[in-house]
């Protein structure tokens, strides 16, 4: 008898928890983009209306400008950015030997200033940083995603993976129970989405502003009541990298709109 | 210097209604936010914004603390002959900026 109503009590709480959905099928794909309302995909359809496209214009003006005490500009080496930085983005983030880790766009322009043009770093959400990450980004638009061809990288994204699919926070949520088993549904009326970061750095209608993906991981991450990586740590550069890995083969939109 | 974005097109026929579209980087504080601790930040706002087709003043908007960053300012106007539009954005802490684009009417 007790063994029959507990198998009974079984049968009721497996019929009570949506089947969990694991990974996204590489055929059901979708970009953030075709979870937008038409009115904010026209913004991103339309460059003179992408306010990311001013701070792609901001990014291209310090592409050219000579400093640091090296005297040099990021054009000085790298020649013709529609050359040079075409596909660049679609491969971050990237294993950097010197460092023995995966850096992430943004570190790397940091990289670069430090070790070429002898400049200080510029900070995290800096408009300048942005400005440069979202020119270069930009030169790699209708590119496919191909980050993690790199072996170097595989143990980097098995532990993204683990994060990614790891309960955390008060909300006791990992990212996978929204981003692969709930994509289909809404949040407080807005759609979840699937997590492909394919327009980053992205203007979002709410921050005003741009923003790279690691603010929007931090917002995420605050949103299940757990503490956020501070910007850069190796955490987050992890998880942007099995995110990335994970949208393989899907198109940049770089800088693209989000609502 | 902030940037802005222009979209006016190249060539039109005369007597064409055309759309023109306009985009400036501005960070439109609100000035009713405040800092962690507490203070206010100041209001920094686009107050009014011109666009003169070959001189005349053909569209004029004023704007407010509650209109988005980088305020997109979109109208139309009838095409009539070739020429210039000049735009122009004036705001507060004594912001003010210009853009033009040029237009082939036939």
């Amino acid at each position: 008898m007790r063994l029959r109503s507990a198998i009974a009590f079984a049968a009721i709480a497996l019929a009570a928890c949506p089947v969990l959905a694991g990974e996204i099928p590489p055929d059901q794909r979708r970009s953030g983009t075709s979870f937008m309302a038409p009115a904010t995909r026209a913004i991103q359809d339309d460059d003179t209306a992408n306010p990311g496209m001013l701070f792609a214009l901001d990014g291209e003006k310090l592409w050219n400008k000579k400093i640091g005490s090296a005297g040099k500009a990021c054009a000085d080496c790298h020649g013709d950015v529609a050359e040079s930085m075409k596909g660049v983005a679609a491969r971050y983030p990237a294993f950097d030997k010197a460092q023995g880790r995966p850096v992430n766009l943004e570190q790397r322009i940091n990289l670069c200033r430090a070790n070429h043009q002898r400049a200080s770093p510029l900070a995290y959400e800096s408009h300048d940083l942005l400005a440069l990450e979202a020119f270069v980004a930009k030169q790699s638009r209708d590119i496919a995603i191909s980050t993690g061809d790199d072996p170097q990288l595989s143990p980097f994204i098995e532990k993204g993976r683990d994060l990614f699919m790891q309960r955390q926070g008060q909300l006791n949520l990992s990212c996978a129970n929204c981003h692969d088993d709930n994509w289909d549904r809404k949040l407080a009326g807005s759609a979840i989405t699937q997590a492909h970061p394919t327009g980053y750095p992205i203007y979002r209608l709410e921050w005003q502003t741009l923003g790279s993906l690691q603010r929007r991981l931090r917002s995420c991450i605050s949103g299940i009541r757990a503490q956020p990586y501070d910007y850069g740590a190796l955490e987050l550069v992890e998880l942007e990298l099995y995110l990335m890995s994970r949208a393989r083969g899907m198109k940049m939109e770089s800088p693209a709109v989000r609502p | 210097m902030a940037s802005a974005l222009i979209n006016v097109p190249k060539k039109a026929k005369r007597g064409d209604v055309i759309e023109i579209k306009t985009l400036m980087s501005h960070i439109m504080e609100s000035g009713f936010r405040h800092t962690s601790a507490g203070d206010l930040v100041p209001r920094d706002i686009i107050t009014s914004f011109v666009c003169r087709y070959n001189g005349a003043e053909i569209f004029r908007a004023d704007l407010f603390p509650a209109i988005a960053a980088n305020p997109f300012i979109s109208f139309f106007t009838v095409a009539k002959d070739s020429g210039k539009f000049e735009f122009e954005w004036i705001g507060d802490n004594g912001f003010a900026e210009t853009a033009s684009a040029a237009i082939t009417v036939e």
